[in-house]
Parts: structure tokens; C-alpha cells; sequence
């Protein structure tokens, strides 16, 4: 090589070279084509529910479709539901926001404490309370009832991400506001309030749909919803058609609310804007609402969870020794603990490669995949359940009532729990890792075993955690769906509560309860996580 | 320059028009690469010498970034080639995967793994097997890395997280010169720095892969970084490598107005070149090679323009920005005036230009001062 100093140059010629691993042709990055078929295949695998309730109104015919929806019927479960929605949502906002903002902004005493007790209401499954206040108050029954119940069991799906949010906002825009002469009342509506938005519409949505999808709960005080009459049907006929055509009202019904929530959540952005540390939040005086507010908190909890516990706790005490039965209530623990492991394994494992596209090549494509999922696992239960018995029945009769399929239909139904924690943990562990380890001599296959998949197993095993809590508690699927003689807690709890054996039933309960309660920290510690990302 | 006697400057070793020789370790012949309909790299040709050390400069975009991972192996070229060592490893039907390149690679940030001490962080690469002696002879040779490093050997215990920004290069410095790459590319290492840090940072890197002897390739947007760091720059521009050369000729003498421009800061006037003799409103400037003759853009760098009492040329300044150890003056110049009975071929006058200064206080606005330039100036033809 020699130098020319006196004129700039731009590059060379080539030269003869030998060659490395001649023939060989380019291949696209580490085992991309492949992750996208699979993503693929579970995508058209998720959308079973959809295509069957599409399928099974278009095979019903157009005037015998219309003659089982515009009936007196479908009106008066349409006038609960949407009754039951409208009344039990705003409260839970209510109760959720408010509940948040005591414990994150105020200087409440004992917040740290208050902030898990909230959120524990989660850990008892809406059936369970529901059998507690009906054993605390029998002759509870109707819309009211429904809507008692349904707050107390789900303002902590509103409560735990506005809590999270508050927890994370940034205190020098609350500052700033305050410096252009807003009052601490106007500083909430106007600065805080918005903020929440995303919060509050996610939470809204989440309560609904648990409201559309639970069956358990407002069985047992007689109040009938959609997801209620379509399980009496199908008790009753088995797959008949009117079912299913409730079952398609239901899943307008969800795919209204899915609409609604993605209109209302706006494209403002709600992340921090600019560098430097962020300031802690500012908790404002309590001074004499200390004491009203300590009050209500108290009030809200022992409602929430101290009645259910207790009626739970005298149910087991009055029982004796006799409930603790081994012969019953092992089986039903070890299938529970079963279903629940394998259910969740096979969730994360089926919920990776599209996590995977969703972090490391995320399109248009991988959005899309991600969607059909995120849709199919807002449909209830209850037609979930019922697309698999019918597609099992008609196209592959072999597997039906199998675990594979109950297997199959906890996936579908829980797998945004997993793809949630399997994306966060993914964005730890970015591609420039993995590039690392294979310029330090690692194959592609190596480096994502021992750094990828290595730095994103603590997430994936909360997502796991998390659908096993799922699993523990889903109970009309599982109706649906288990194998002859299956037995887990929910559905010996069931079985048991429904021939008004309650003090057989309460210690199925209280494992449920003692199951979900870890879990249930976890969601809430979870949450605060993902709200600071 | 040999593969065991690395130097540095002055002496520049690559010329692009030559042919490579066997001396040569990195051989990349007209590649390109797209982003969907995106091209990002539009026919690069560069060659790099064994043990040298070479800077890829260029503005945000311009493709430098994904050269380096082509050569990395982390993206395939659309077409061209790639060689190390003689040894095609990418293109013309051949592709070689990132961990058989043998390839030392260092990201922006580091990327260690954060699952990891430094100590495990750096033996990530080294297969205990395959070493005489096993752990014990890794140990060993992370103690040697953070020793060569200039880290304390308790680092080894350390999470990523616990050290500071300049020490996690250096430990991924070490943990890519673990496994005795032949080639180290350096994507942006120090940017992430702050100024006092990145300078250290900078030196100590420099020194251990020279002591290495190892080729080495620096990405950066940083024209300083690059110019003091290595000794042969190319300057990325649009996915073209727009001028290769050691750091004194791409600075003296770029090749175009934005190379010059990219690289420093450039006083450019209107000149009229009559043989290699510029005449602008600064004097007769010297031009080795002029492009044309005629009307041309003279680039002059500022400290090329001196202020002394008994200069030639007069001015005025304008305003002035005093950082400290210098002051940058802009000063209006005055019109050149002809000796009595003669002509100007270009007589220039009022144009703005900007030079430094060590002495801010003789450089108060409406101050006039005398000049004098310095060297050769660069000519560019005029652009349209």
C-alpha cells in the first residue's frame, strides 16, 4: 500500500480472495421466517372463537338469526348486562381513581399499607364473594346485588393501574400548574385526571369485559346476563342455536366495548417528556378528611375482602373436620395445580414468538398477529368454550372433553397476561445483546438461550404466575370444557355451593384465596413496573 | 507498517487507488445495503491495513453504523463483498455468520449483560475447555484483561450496573479482546460519555488496542474523536465514503466543500485561480492541484488566518464568542486595494469570515486588525 498525500482519493480496487463457506447462501436473521410462521399458525389458532361465532350466525340463516336475536328475551338480558355495565363501571372508576390518589398523592397514614390492602379484593374470585354475601345476606338477588358485587370484586382492576400511574407521574407538571395559579382541586381535574385517561379507559374496558364474562357470580344471586342464559342454554340443549346466537350478541357486545376503549384512549402522549431525574410525587395534607378517609378505606376494604374472608373462614370452621375430606379435596387440588402449571407453561411458550416479533421486529405484521390475540382473549369464556366444543366436536371428535383442548381454550383466554410480561422482559434484554454474544463467538442459537431467554425468564415467569392465577380461578370454560371427572377448586367449589353445601365449598374457596394472594402482589408490583417504562 | 510494529501518525499508510497487498486485513469492494426501499450504503469500497486503526466519520444516517454491522456480520450486504484476511466472508454467494468471524465488536453502550459480574461478562467468550489449564486459565486471563484495561482485579466481582459509564467500555472492551479478535470495530463507544470521561476514555482504549496490535474500526459523528483516535479517516456521506486518508490530508485537504465543512470549521470564499495562484479577498493564496481555473471556492481553515500587525490584509471584527482558551472572531473584511497603476484581477472585499484567537481582549467588535494567511488554501470547483 503506498500513500499519495498530495490528493484526496476515495478508495480501491478489489483482489483475488479465497472464499468462507463457499455456497452457502444468505439466510435471513436467526430463525425469523420460522418464529413468523408459528406466529402465524397461533394467530389463525386464536381466531377458532371468532370464526365459529361468525360461522354459526351465517349457518343459522339470515331471518331465523334475526328472529332469536329481536326477541323479548335477548332484550331483557341486553337491558341487565348494559345496565350492569353502566351503573358498576362508573363506581368502579370512582372507587379505583379515588382509592389511588388517597394512597399515592395524599399523605394518608399508613398508605404503604392501604396501597396492597386495595388491590387484595383481586386475590378472591367474584364467585366466592358472591357465595359469601349470599351467605352473609340470602335474599340477595337482582340487578343491585349484581352491582354490589361486581365493584366490590373488580374496582381493583381500575384501582392497580391508576395507582401505578399516579405512583410514576411527574410532580413538576402538577408544579407547573400550580405556578399558573391552579388550586390543588383544579390541578387534579385539569392536570392529573387527564393523565390518567389511559388508566382509566384500560380499566373501564377490563371491568367490562369481566362483567360480560362472568358467570359464577351472577348465577348465584339469580341475576341473569348473557353469559348466564347462554350457559343455561347450553345446560339445557347442549349446543342449540339460540345459545349461539346469544353467544354472537355477546361478542358484538365485546367488540363494541374493544371499539369504545380504543376511541377514548386518544393518541395524546401520557410518557414523560425530557431528561433528568425524576422528582418524587408530592402527597398533599390530609388534615381533617384523615380521619373520613382512613374511614371509607376501611369500609371499602372489609366489604371487599374481610366479609368474604369471613363468611369463607365461618364456612370452614362450621364444616369441621368433615369438608377437609383427602378422598375430594386432594384431586381437586393436584388437577388444579396441573392445569394450572401446564396451562401457564404452554401460555408462555405459545405467547414467545409472538412477543418475540412484537419487540424485535415489530411491523405491521406483528401488530396485526398481536390483535387477532388480544381480541380473541377479550371474548368470554363462555364462548370460547362453546367455539371449542363445537370445532372439537364436528371436526376433530377425538379431542373433545380432552385436557389438550381445556388446555387450549386457557391459552386463547389468557394469553395477553403472558405476551405482557414476555414483551416486557424482552425489552430487557435488547438485539445489541445478543449481537454481543455472537461477536464473542456464541452461535445465534447460544447467545438467545444464554442471554435472551436468560434475561427474560424472571418476566416470563410472573406472565406464568400470573396465568396460573387465571387457571386457579376460571371456572365456565373449564365447565365446558374438563374431561369426565375432572374436578379443580373452582369447579368442586361450584358443584358443591350449588347444591347449597356452603361449608363443603369454603374450603375450595379459601385455596383459591391462598393461591391467588401471592399473585395477586405480584400483579400490583407488576403494574407499578410497566407504568414506569 | 507491520502487523507487529502498529505505529501512528504521521505517516499515512492507506491509498485507495492502490490495489491491496497482503498487508491488507479488511477489504470491503463495492457494497450496498437497503431498508426496505431505503438505500443506506450505495457502493462502498474501503481497505483497512493490518494493525491500523481506522475512524469511519460521518453526520447521523449517513450509513456508517450499518457498514460496521455488515462487516460485523450482524447484516447481510445487498450486493458486493466483504474479505477479512483475504477470506471472503460476505457476498458473492458466501455469507459467514457473525460468531465464526472472529470479530471483536463493541456496541454504543457496552452491552454487557446485566445477568452477568464482569468477570463472567468478559469469560462470556473464552471456552474453559478449549483453554490449557480450564477455569483456572480463565481466570486468569480476565484478571490479565482488566489488568490491560486498567481495572482493579475486585471489578471482576462487579455487576455492570455498579461501574460507571467509562468503566463499562473498558469492560466491554476487555470482553471483546478476551477471545484475541484479529478485527475490533467500535460502534460509537464513547458518545455516551461525558466530555472529561470521554477523552480518558478514549486514550485508554487507543493505547490497549495499539499495545494489541489489533486492526481496528471507529464509528463515530465525532470529527475530533476521529482525527485523534486513528490513523486513516473516511468520511461517510449519504451512504458514500465521500474521502479516505490520514487524518492530516482529510483535514487539510478534503475533497469537497462538505467534507471540509463536515470536518471542521471552514472559512470559504470566492476566489479567481490563475495557475496554482488563488487571489480572494484575503491575497494570493497558494492551491496544490486546482480543480479549474477561473472563478473557484477557496477553503481556508481558521487557524490558518493569523492576526498580525504588519498582515496584508485588513479587517474589522464583527463580534466575537470567547470559550476560555480561545476566542472565535468574526471579522468583515475590508476591499483589497491595488498598488498605484496596477489592477486587481479579483479585488473580493466585505465578505464575513471566522477566525480564533487566543487573546480575546484585542478582539473588541469594531476593532480593525491586519491578517495574515498561512499555508496552503484548498480549491473546490464552484458549485451551481
Amino acid at each position: 500500500m503506498t500513500t499519495d498525500l498530495s490528493a484526496p482519493v476515495v478508495s480501491k480496487t478489489s483482489k483475488s480472495t479465497t472464499t468462507a463457506g463457499r455456497g452457502k447462501r444468505p439466510r435471513p436473521p436467526f430463525g425469523v421466517s420460522a418464529i413468523s410462521l408459528i406466529a402465524v399458525l397461533i394467530a389463525l389458532f386464536s381466531l377458532i372463537p371468532l370464526g365459529y361465532v361468525a360461522y354459526m350466525t351465517a349457518a343459522t340463516g339470515w331471518n331465523t338469526a334475526v328472529g332469536l336475536i329481536f326477541r323479548p328475551r335477548v332484550g331483557e338480558l341486553l337491558l341487565n348486562t348494559v345496565m350492569l355495565v353502566v351503573f358498576t363501571v362508573p363506581i368502579c372508576l370512582v372507587l379505583g381513581v379515588g382509592g389511588a390518589w388517597l394512597v399515592e398523592r395524599t399523605k394518608l397514614r399508613g398508605h404503604r399499607w392501604w396501597a396492597v390492602a386495595l388491590a387484595a379484593p383481586l386475590a378472591i374470585p367474584a364467585f366466592v364473594n358472591s357465595y359469601s354475601w349470599v351467605s352473609a345476606v340470602p335474599s340477595l338477588q337482582g340487578i343491585w346485588s349484581g352491582v354490589l358485587i361486581a365493584t366490590l370484586s373488580y374496582f381493583p382492576l381500575v384501582y392497580i393501574p391508576a395507582a401505578a400511574t399516579l405512583g410514576r407521574l411527574d410532580p413538576a407538571i402538577e408544579q407547573s400548574a400550580a405556578s399558573l395559579g391552579l388550586g390543588p382541586w383544579a390541578v387534579f381535574f385539569r392536570v392529573v385526571l387527564p393523565q390518567l385517561r389511559i388508566a382509566m379507559t384500560g380499566g373501564g374496558l377490563l371491568v367490562s369485559l369481566h362483567l360480560l364474562a362472568e358467570y359464577g357470580a351472577f348465577a348465584m344471586i339469580r341475576f341473569d346476563t348473557f353469559t348466564t342464559a347462554i350457559m343455561t342454554q347450553f345446560q339445557s340443549t347442549f349446543n342449540g342455536t339460540a345459545g349461539n346466537m346469544l353467544a354472537s350478541v355477546l361478542v358484538f357486545f365485546c367488540l363494541i366495548l374493544l371499539l369504545v376503549e380504543v376511541r377514548s384512549r386518544g393518541s395524546a402522549r401520557y410518557a414523560r417528556v425530557g431528561s433528568g431525574a425524576q422528582a418524587k410525587p408530592i402527597r398533599l395534607p390530609l388534615r381533617h378528611y384523615q380521619i373520613p378517609s382512613q374511614l371509607a378505606l376501611l369500609a371499602l376494604t372489609v366489604l371487599a375482602f374481610g366479609l368474604p374472608i369471613w363468611f369463607v373462614l365461618r364456612w370452614v370452621f362450621a364444616g369441621g373436620a368433615r369438608v377437609w375430606s383427602a378422598d375430594e379435596f386432594l384431586p381437586a387440588l393436584l388437577q388444579t395445580l396441573a392445569y394450572g402449571t401446564v396451562g401457564a407453561a404452554a401460555t408462555i411458550v405459545v405467547g414467545f414468538p409472538m412477543a418475540y416479533l412484537a419487540v424485535r421486529h415489530p411491523s405491521w405484521f406483528s401488530k396485526m398477529l398481536e390483535l387477532s390475540n388480544y381480541i380473541t382473549s377479550s371474548l368470554p369464556g363462555i364462548v370460547v368454550g362453546l367455539a371449542f366444543v363445537t370445532v372439537s366436536i364436528r371436526m376433530v371428535p377425538g379431542i373433545y372433553q380432552t385436557s389438550g383442548v381445556l388446555i387450549a381454550a386457557y391459552v386463547l383466554l389468557f394469553l395477553p397476561r403472558a405476551l405482557v410480561n414476555i414483551r416486557s422482559g424482552l425489552a430487557q434484554a435488547p438485539k445489541e445483546l445478543d449481537e454481543a454474544a455472537q461477536s464473542l463467538g456464541k452461535t445465534p442459537l447460544a447467545s438467545f438461550l444464554k442471554v435472551t431467554l436468560r434475561l427474560t425468564a424472571p418476566a416470563a415467569a410472573g406472565g406464568a404466575a400470573l396465568v396460573f392465577l387465571a387457571i386457579v380461578n376460571e371456572l365456565t370454560a373449564t365447565l365446558l370444557l374438563s374431561p369426565n371427572g375432572t374436578h379443580t377448586l373452582a369447579t368442586e367449589f361450584w358443584s358443591k355451593s350449588s347444591e347449597i353445601d356452603y361449608s363443603g365449598a369454603a374450603p375450595y374457596a379459601l385455596l383459591m384465596i391462598l393461591l391467588s394472594a401471592p399473585m395477586t402482589y405480584l400483579l400490583f408490583q407488576q403494574s407499578k413496573k410497566v407504568a414506569g417504562q | 507498517m507491520t502487523e507487529q510494529s502498529p505505529s501512528r501518525l504521521p505517516a499515512p499508510r492507506v491509498a485507495a487507488s492502490v490495489a491491496p497487498t497482503t498487508n491488507t486485513h479488511l477489504d470491503i469492494a463495492e457494497v450496498t445495503k437497503n431498508f426496505g426501499s431505503q438505500a443506506v450504503l450505495k457502493g462502498v469500497n474501503l481497505s483497512v491495513a493490518k494493525g491500523g486503526t481506522t475512524a469511519i466519520v460521518g453526520p447521523s444516517g449517513s450509513g456508517k453504523t450499518t457498514l460496521l454491522r455488515l462487516i460485523a456480520g450482524f447484516e447481510h450486504p445487498a450486493t458486493g463483498s466483504i474479505s477479512l484476511n483475504g477470506t471472503t466472508v460476505a457476498g458473492n454467494g458466501v455469507w459467514l455468520p457473525a460468531h465464526k468471524r472472529h470479530v471483536g465488536y463493541v456496541a454504543q453502550d457496552g452491552a454487557l449483560f446485566p445477568h452477568l459480574t464482569v468477570g463472567q461478562n468478559i469469560a462470556f467468550g473464552l471456552d474453559s475447555s478449549a483453554l490449557d489449564g480450564g477455569r483456572r486459565a480463565v481466570k486468569t486471563r480476565v484478571q490479565e484483561l482488566l489488568e490491560m484495561v486498567s481495572l482493579d482485579a475486585d471489578m471482576a466481582k462487579r455487576r455492570p450496573h455498579q461501574l460507571s459509564g467509562g468503566q463499562q467500555q473498558r469492560v466491554a472492551l476487555a470482553r471483546a479482546l478476551a477471545r484475541e479478535p484479529e478485527l475490533m470495530l467500535l460502534d460509537e463507544p464513547f458518545s455516551a460519555l461525558d466530555a472529561g470521561l470521554r477523552v480518558a476514555t478514549r486514550r485508554a482504549v487507543a493505547k490497549v488496542l495499539n499495545e494489541a496490535g489489533v486492526t481496528t474500526i471507529l464509528v463515530t459523528h465525532d470529527q475530533a474523536e476521529a482525527l485523534s483516535f486513528a490513523d486513516q479517516v473516511a468520511i461517510m456521506r449519504g451512504g458514500k465514503l465521500a474521502q479516505i486518508g490520514n487524518p492530516f490530508v482529510v483535514y487539510t485537504r478534503p475533497a469537497d466543500r462538505a467534507t471540509a465543512e463536515f470536518l471542521g470549521d471552514a472559512v470559504i470564499l470566492n476566489a479567481w485561480m490563475e495557475g496554482s495562484l488563488a487571489t480572494c479577498s484575503l491575497g494570493g493564496i497558494p492551491v496544490r492541484r486546482p480543480p479549474a481555473q477561473g472563478l473557484v471556492q477557496l477553503m481556508l481553515r481558521p487557524e490558518q488566518i493569523r492576526i498580525a500587525p504588519d498582515g496584508p490584509i485588513r479587517g474589522v471584527v464583527v463580534d466575537t464568542d470567547y470559550f476560555g482558551p480561545e476566542t472565535t472572531v468574526r471579522i468583515k473584511l475590508a476591499p483589497r486595494v491595488a498598488a498605484a497603476g496596477a489592477s486587481l484581477a479579483y479585488p473580493g472585499g466585505g465578505e464575513i469570515i471566522t477566525i480564533r484567537h487566543w487573546n480575546a481582549s484585542i478582539t473588541k467588535p469594531g476593532t480593525e486588525l491586519c491578517l495574515r494567511v498561512v499555508g496552503e488554501g484548498v480549491a473546490f470547483p464552484v458549485e451551481d
